[in-house]
């Protein structure tokens, strides 16, 4: 089978991002699920740097943009979501997802 | 160059996998920080070094630290580390939903035909970065500004005692 | 088989990958760790004499091999690697002094907990230093410099439970970033001039004619990179770290604060001699001389065996900025791979007795070591000697007669050669008075009382260090300049002034024998007893005891500068700028109090019935709210495979 290198790096980044679902699916403690979600977030800008280097380009630095700004934005909720971690911990002694439902309905 | 690319998404898959399934988190917080290593060798691949850069500087040198760090601060007793027993269940439905997503995936990456590329890289210097950001993408760099400025001071709040919280409650 | 300069990187390279290797072997398994490390250098050795075989083809060529880094702006970084003889030989000392302090420390190290540890930063150091050294590119050179640093941080406070040791490695990390400042802002402005930083670049390179010619000789960049060679080679007035790491084990005594790291300062000022100017030169001759002769007198008071070796080390860097900076680089050199190979010797000979003492590191509790410990005794002895200047046979003899003659020939003052005269009087006293309170009288103490020789991994290192500290010498006598001259065709070697070795022979013979006249006819008994000088001149001995007081001179000046800046943007920030924002907070109250006022008695009541209608509505709507956030993450997943399925199947394409 003959894949010309977006496909690859295509198909790189979905893996990458069912990965980084399964990861966050499948385990109980936040922070790893946290980890998961960086990791699809990290599948997308794969995906943003691949277009743009295989692309057709009208403006050549526009890929580049996007990921800049999705790093930040990426940094910005690590931190928040970290924050966040420490605050559940510290309300129910332990980081166990399922058992952070306080907000339930 | 095309093996180079498959040999960096195997190692960055790999230590991807690897962390997401290992009990301890420590160690997987620490692969993690080659799997970012990874991504960021991709992005030089790609020819786009000042994304490698960041990349590096932001998830290999920044997030990690934080991720250490709660993991550190939220380290528990060695009791509940046991897998829980209702586990296996959301393990098997959490396969079945992330390779149903990957199947979707791979049929549309692969079912799609792509206009054939343009065999040059586009080559983007740190000078024209730094034009673009101050030029046409200004305001979303004040707008990301602010966005880090409330994600610190949000951070910071949640982070400190809630002494206040319990007066009120 | 000689080595090209492409493949130099190789030289660092292997430390770092043993490095790397030891970090991830599990803390258990000794042998694995301990030997990457060995094997690696010793391949490195190998290679740095491959690369010693293609230098000396060619000795005047200095090979290049430039790359650039990243692209930025208008240019590129460029970084590179550069060969040469004095890259050569100092790749070669590094790694040899290195590798026998690597196997001196399997033994010395053997019962620590963190022996994985410590040979994983040894090999780090090692790649630092041998980065350090093939760098054709102040950036690179300025990089390793720094990771050198940190390398040596990690192992000053290797034993960091101990407060003294933790203590030590900051003073040193912080001390040495003050000369590191100045490297960097002389670094900057050379880039700033010259737009570059490589040193040989088929032309365009800092320290060729042509470059120098366009630069017209700019004194304070000099200075400013000189300043990075003081704090790291320990030159007044920024030595006081170095005494201090002696908290460290020590063979990293040995590798880091004899042989290699605070060489890394004068080899950095020999790399770039062409940049300096006259007047930056007369600074650095006065500074070495200052340092040389108080780092000696200085050593004369101290009773700490580690303390004493410090000092003299303090002291012949001192001789070897001294030499560069009455413009003989090459005998600088000469003096710092002799002195690698006696000061090594000497450390390790320290590191034997003081693991045979368990840990008693006191002069005045020990002594007649001679007996249990011959090997011991006698390379200490050579190294003792060669570090004195003792005449013709020994290799310091020979490389300190060079800088006094190269000092005798400068023509701007003498001063330099007076002050380098008085310490060698001073080098052979306080030499003669170690090796007298240690080895010779009685055991004043049980630990040096049952004092046994160690095992051969730790003397083997010892023997051969001592037959370096014979041979080198030879290298660079007046009669046959090999090593000037290779370093350097160009090089002048100030030949005879048999007037001069007379005087310096003289001055040797009499510390040597004031120093036995004062301690070794009579060795002292108790180890309470006075020392015989501090009897004599109470207060001058207790100055010099004290390190003439420059910690205290810092703790009182900079130290008190400092906490009173603290003192003072702290009062700023709680008073001036914690008052501005009261006081807008309290307007905000106010003016949120007056809000409150007028909205609950006009708005509040026409809104009640709708918000109750919406409330009920919303309450509906949460019971959709699971508190399950695997579960939303689940339906969104499969949400999308449906979507997928849906528009395919729809025909919306």
């Amino acid at each position: 089978m003959n894949l010309a290198p977006l496909q690859l790096c295509l198909l790189f980044s979905s893996a990458l991002f069912c990965i980084g679902l399964i990861g966050a699916l499948s385990r109980s403690n936040t922070i790893l699920v946290l980890l998961g979600i960086e990791l699809m977030l990290n599948a997308a800008n794969l995906n943003f740097i691949a277009f743009w280097r295989y692309g057709a380009n009208s403006e050549p630095a526009t890929g580049v943009m996007f990921v800049i700004f999705a790093i930040a934005v990426a940094a910005a909720e690590a931190a928040v979501g970290l924050a966040l971690v420490i605050t559940i911990y510290r309300h129910q002694k332990n980081i166990r997802l399922q058992d952070a439902t306080r907000l339930k309905g | 160059m095309t093996a180079v690319l498959i040999l960096i998404a195997v190692a960055t898959l790999c230590t991807a996998a690897v962390a997401m399934a290992l009990r301890n988190l420590i160690h997987s917080a620490l692969l993690l920080i080659a799997s970012w290593t990874g991504i960021a060798a991709f992005y030089l691949w790609a020819g786009a070094e000042f994304v490698a850069f960041a990349q590096v500087l932001i998830y290999v040198g920044a997030i990690s630290m934080v991720v250490l760090f709660a993991v550190l601060l939220t380290r528990q007793s060695r009791a509940d580390v046991a897998i829980a027993p209702g586990s296996l269940g959301r393990v098997v439905l959490a396969l079945i939903a992330g390779g149903a997503v990957l199947g979707v995936l791979v049929g549309a990456v692969l079912s799609t035909k792509f206009a054939n590329s343009s065999a040059t890289t586009p080559t983007v210097t740190v000078k024209q970065i730094g034009q673009s950001l101050g030029g046409a993408h200004a305001a979303a760099l004040l707008v990301i500004g602010v966005l880090l400025t409330v994600a610190l001071l949000g951070a910071v709040v949640l982070a400190t005692t809630d002494r206040a919280e319990k007066e009120d409650a | 088989m000689g080595l090209s300069v492409q493949f130099l990187w190789l030289i660092p390279a292997l430390p770092l990958l043993a490095a790397g290797i030891g970090s991830i072997a599990p803390s258990r398994d000794r042998t694995l760790a301990s030997g990457t490390a060995i094997a690696a250098l010793a391949l490195s050795f190998l290679l740095s004499c491959g690369a010693l075989l293609t230098a000396l083809a060619n000795p005047a060529d200095h090979a290049t091999h430039n790359f650039a880094w990243f692209e930025l702006g208008h240019g590129a970084v460029r970084l590179g690697w550069l060969l040469d003889p004095l890259t050569a030989l100092m790749c070669i000392m590094v790694t040899f002094v290195g590798l026998l302090i690597f196997i001196f420390s399997t033994g010395y190290l053997r019962a620590d907990a963190r022996f994985k540890q410590f040979f994983c930063f040894l090999s780090l150091f090692a790649a630092a230093m041998l980065g350090l050294l093939i760098a054709n590119s102040l950036l690179l050179l300025f990089i390793c410099w720094e990771l050198v640093g940190l390398a040596s941080y990690l192992l000053i406070g290797f034993w960091f439970h101990k407060p003294a040791a933790a203590a030590a490695a900051k003073k040193a990390f912080i001390t040495t970033r003050i000369g590191d400042l100045g490297l960097l802002l002389g670094m900057v402005w050379l880039y700033d001039s010259t737009g570059s930083l490589l040193f040989y670049d088929g032309g365009n390179g800092v320290l060729e004619p042509s470059v120098l010619a366009a630069l017209g000789g700019s004194t304070a960049i000099g200075l400013l990179i000189f300043c990075g060679a003081v704090g790291k080679s320990g030159q007044f007035p920024l030595h006081v770290w170095l005494p201090d790491a002696m908290e460290g084990p020590t063979p990293v005594s040995a590798l880091i604060h004899a042989a290699t790291m605070v060489a890394a300062g004068v080899f950095l000022m020999a790399r770039v001699f062409p940049l300096l100017t006259p007047d930056a030169l007369t600074v650095i001759a006065l500074t070495g001389a200052i340092t040389a002769l108080m780092g000696a007198l200085i050593a004369v008071a101290q009773n700490d065996i580690k303390r004493i070796l410090a000092f003299s080390t303090v002291s012949q860097l001192g001789y070897m900025m001294l030499a560069i900076g009455v413009g003989s680089w090459t005998t600088a050199i000469f003096h710092l791979l002799t002195h690698a190979c006696f000061k090594a010797l000497l450390f390790l000979g320290a590191g034997s007795v003081i693991h045979a003492a368990h840990h008693e590191q006191d002069i005045r509790q020990l002594g007649g070591l001679r007996g249990p410990m011959k090997t011991t005794f006698a390379t200490f002895a050579i190294g003792m000697m060669a570090l004195s200047g003792v005449p013709f046979i020994f290799s310091g003899f020979w490389s300190k007669e060079a800088i006094l003659h190269a000092a005798h020939a400068w023509d701007v003052s003498q001063l330099p050669l007076y002050l380098g005269l008085a310490a060698v009087v001073l080098t052979a006293f306080y030499m003669t008075r170690l090796m007298a309170e240690v080895f010779f009288g009685a055991a004043r103490s049980d630990a040096a009382g049952h004092a046994q020789e160690n095992p051969p991994t730790m003397t083997v290192p010892l023997g051969l260090l001592a037959v370096c500290a014979v041979g080198l010498g030879f290298l660079g006598t007046p009669y046959w300049p090999w090593l000037q001259h290779t370093l350097d065709p160009l090089a002048h070697v100030e030949a005879g002034g048999y007037g001069l070795m007379m005087v310096s022979i003289v001055l040797v013979a009499l510390g040597l024998g004031s120093g036995w006249a004062i301690y070794g006819r009579k060795s002292r008994v108790k180890s309470s007893a006075a020392d015989p000088l501090a009897v004599r001149a109470p207060s001058v001995f207790a100055f010099l005891a004290a390190r003439m007081k420059f910690d205290e001179l810092y703790a009182a000046t900079f130290g008190r500068l400092n906490h009173g800046l603290a003192v003072f943007a702290d009062a700023l920030d709680r008073h001036l700028w914690d008052g501005a924002v009261r006081f807008f907070s309290r307007l905000g109250e106010f003016a949120g109090v007056v809000n409150r006022e007028t909205d609950e008695g006009a708005l509040n009541g026409g809104f009640d019935a709708t918000s109750e209608g919406l409330r009920k509505r919303a309450h509906s709507y949460s019971r959709a709210q699971t508190g399950d956030a695997h579960g939303y993450l689940l339906m969104v997943a499969f949400g999308f495979v449906v979507l997928v399925f849906a528009v395919l199947l729809g025909g919306a394409r």
